[in-house]
This record gives C-alpha cells, structure tokens and sequence, in this order.
C-alpha cells in the first residue's frame, strides 16, 4: 500500500504523548497499522518519552515497593508464552485497531442509511468526539466548507479527491479546524472512510455536515 | 548486537549507550529464563524514574506507588512483546507508562495503542542490523531532546512528562493554541533532522 497522506506531525506527537481522546485514538491508530513510514515516525517520538523517563529525578518508593512487585510476578503467569496475534486473519480488511469495534471485514459491515447515497456505522466510544464509519455512493460531491472543530478521516476503501489531491485506501485527511476542502468520490467505486470529529454539537464539519440535515448527529 | 557495555571510554554518551545494551540484555534474560534477578535490577532502575513520571503528571503518591507496580507488572507479563528493533527499553518503559496514565489519570481507553502493538507482533523478527539501528535512533533522540530550544523542550516536557493536553500547555504558557502545536511541529522536525545520519 502506497500511502500519500500522513498524519501531522503534531498530532503524531500527541498520540505518542497520549493527549488524544478515545475517537482520535482509534482513527490514528487505524492509520498507523496501515502506514509503515507514520510508524516508523511514532517510534522517534516514543523515544522522546523514553530519554524524558531515563532522565527523571529518581523518586523515593513507597516502603516495601520491590517486595510487593517481587511477590507479585511470583504468582503471575511465566511472560515466555508468545501471544496469539489477532492480526492471524487473511481475509480481513478492517485495520486491527478498528476490528473490536467493528469486526473484520467491511463487506460484514450493517449500515444505515443516513442520506441519499450514504450509508452510515456508528461507532460507540467513550468522550465527547463522534466516530463513525461513512459508505458515500460513487460521484459524490459535497458543498466547499471549512471545520468548526478538528476531523480526521482515514479512507478503508474507495478513493475522493479535492483541493489536497487524490485520497486513496490507508491515506489520512488530517485537517485543522481552518481548512477548506470540497471531496468529490470518484466515479469507479463508493469510498469507505473512517471519521473522528471533535465537535459534536455544531455541525461544521464536512462529513457531519453531510448527515446533520438528516440525521442530526 | 554490539558489545558495548565493555568499552572503558567515559564519555556521557557512552555511558548512556551502554545502560541502553544493559537493559536490552535484562530484558533477553527475563524472556528467555524468566530471570528474577534481571527484573529486579530494571525495578530498582525504571521504578522510582516512573514513580516520578506519574508524580508530574499529577498522581498522588499512593496512585503513582501503584502506576509503578502496574508498569513493572506489565513489564514482566509482556517482557516477550519488547522488540529490540523497535528502540530502548525506556521508550517500551514509556510506552506502558502512557498507557498506564491513559487509563488511570486520563480514564480512557489505551486499547488502540495494544492493538497496534498487535499489527507489530505480525512482522517478521528483528535482526540485529534494525537493532543496531533502533538503539542509535534512541540515543540519538535523547541528545536532540538536551539539545532543543527552551520553548520547545519546554512543550515536549508539558506533554510527554507533565501529561497536559495542548490547550492546557497554551494556558499554562499563556501562549495562543496554534503556538503551541507549531513548537511541537518544530521541535519534531529539528529531531528528525538530527537523526537522518542514522539513515
């Protein structure tokens, strides 16, 4: 998979610092198992927690801290079995990080429809962002507009284009609350695409936007 | 993999790079024989540096006492999930210190960062070349960390250390929000920039 857009730097740090919230989360974390480059990228900045945790002032531990974890492997499991990985599935095409919410295959998906041409999965996560997977009809365009909050969309199947270029499977629209764009799906086949928004009760955003007159998220 | 704990030069980054092969090779020893000895000696080290971690990110003593046994506990149960290739063992370390704080300090979900891991498992084994590479790059980064612009090591500590989200950074510098995300920006590519020798 040949991936063309990545996550902003800033966010990547903020996933590495652990500051986004569930929805982001699983958005970002979706992107990366598809994106090798962006992982590589993760693992610099994860480093940057661990040169801060080496140089940390030592802090004095509660009396009896090393029995009390000492004890505590004694009667845990031995840590030489491997684990069994779930990404064991030939046949999936949902990102591991997604497939808890939603399984693993898109084609298994139960949609609803949420507007002429789009069809809707609502994914049910802890916090105030919405995050929900979006099947939007071939050919469809939506009206130029800009981000009340934040929104993340990362294509799973299908392509669009707009003003930022061609967004195909594993590509990531990581846009600011400032920036304008106007998708258009192309003819061939419909786009499959996994959004987080931030704002949940103004509906700014694009692919909110989109549903609001509908389905009033 | 390199024997570098041996060498008798004392330059501090030497010293660091041989910490960094010390703990690598605590933690080969856990995973192959379940050493008790080799996990108490990265307790006594990692323990009271995660202790203070959790205390600037805003814990309570007796709540970072805990952090400290659930990082360490998980340390021990996923010991065979560390990947040298994938860097230091401090940045594992952070890692489940993160995640820790996530789902303690933060109340949320740090399941899509397991899940990930999951993505990882599936790739093939490291050699010793990427490990090579990856404790260069960890070494690396910790230089460039020292070395960054006060205001930018100043936001990278908020976040990474301090556990702030970003519009708690902007408050707490009284700095608009889009100046705090473009330091982080920066501050990224002035790492990234000194680790391309390492490429």
């Amino acid at each position: 998979m040949t991936v063309r857009h990545h996550l902003d730097k800033n966010t990547l740090m903020r996933f590495a610092s652990g500051d986004l919230d569930d929805a982001f989360s699983v958005v970002v974390a979706s992107h990366l198992a598809m994106c090798e480059e962006c992982r590589n990228e993760l693992r610099m900045a994860e480093d940057i927690g661990g040169s801060l945790i080496e140089s940390e002032e030592p802090a004095e531990l509660a009396p009896g801290a090393l029995e009390r974890i000492m004890s505590s492997i004694d009667v845990a499991e031995a840590p030489l079995q491997r684990r069994e990985s779930l990404a064991r599935d030939v046949f999936a095409d949902v990102p591991l990080p997604l497939r808890r919410y939603v399984g693993n295959r898109l084609d298994e998906i139960a949609w609803k429809t949420a507007a002429p041409g789009v069809k809707r999965k609502r994914i049910e996560v802890d916090g105030s962002s919405s995050l929900y997977l979006l099947h939007i009809g071939p050919n469809k365009v939506v009206p130029e507009h800009g981000h009340g909050g934040a929104e993340m969309t990362l294509i799973l199947s299908g392509s669009y284009q707009d003003a930022l270029g061609r967004f195909q499977p594993g590509d990531i629209a990581d846009l600011d609350e400032h920036i304008e764009h106007q998708p258009r799906v192309e003819p061939d086949a419909p786009c499959i695409c996994l959004v987080a928004t931030e704002t949940q009760t103004r509906f700014k955003g694009f692919f909110s936007r989109l549903l609001q007159p509908l389905v009033g998220i | 993999m390199r024997s570098v704990a041996e060498t008798t030069v004392i330059l501090d980054d030497d010293v660091h790079q041989a910490s960094m092969e010390a703990h690598k090779r605590l933690m080969e020893q856990i995973v192959r024989t379940g050493d008790r000895a080799a996990f108490k000696a990265l307790f006594v080290y990692f323990g009271p540096r995660i202790k203070a971690l959790m205390i600037k990110a805003g814990a309570e003593q007796a709540v970072a006492d805990d952090l400290v046994q659930d990082v360490m506990m998980t340390l021990w149960s996923k010991a065979h999930l560390y990947r040298p290739d994938r860097g230091a063992v401090s940045t594992w370390v952070y890692t489940i210190a993160r995640n820790a704080r996530i789902d303690r300090l933060r109340r949320r979900s740090s399941q899509p960062y397991d899940d990930l891991d999951d993505v990882e498992l599936a790739s093939e084994e490291a050699d010793a070349e990427a490990c090579t590479l990856a404790s260069q790059q960890s070494e690396g980064v910790a230089i460039a960390v020292a070395d960054l612009p006060e205001d930018q090591r100043q936001i990278i500590e908020c976040a990474f250390v301090q556990d702030l989200s970003q519009s708690e950074i902007a408050a707490k510098l009284s700095l608009p929000l889009g100046t705090v995300k473009s330091r982080m920006r920066l501050a990224y590519s002035k790492l990234k920039r000194r680790l391309e020798v390492y490429q």
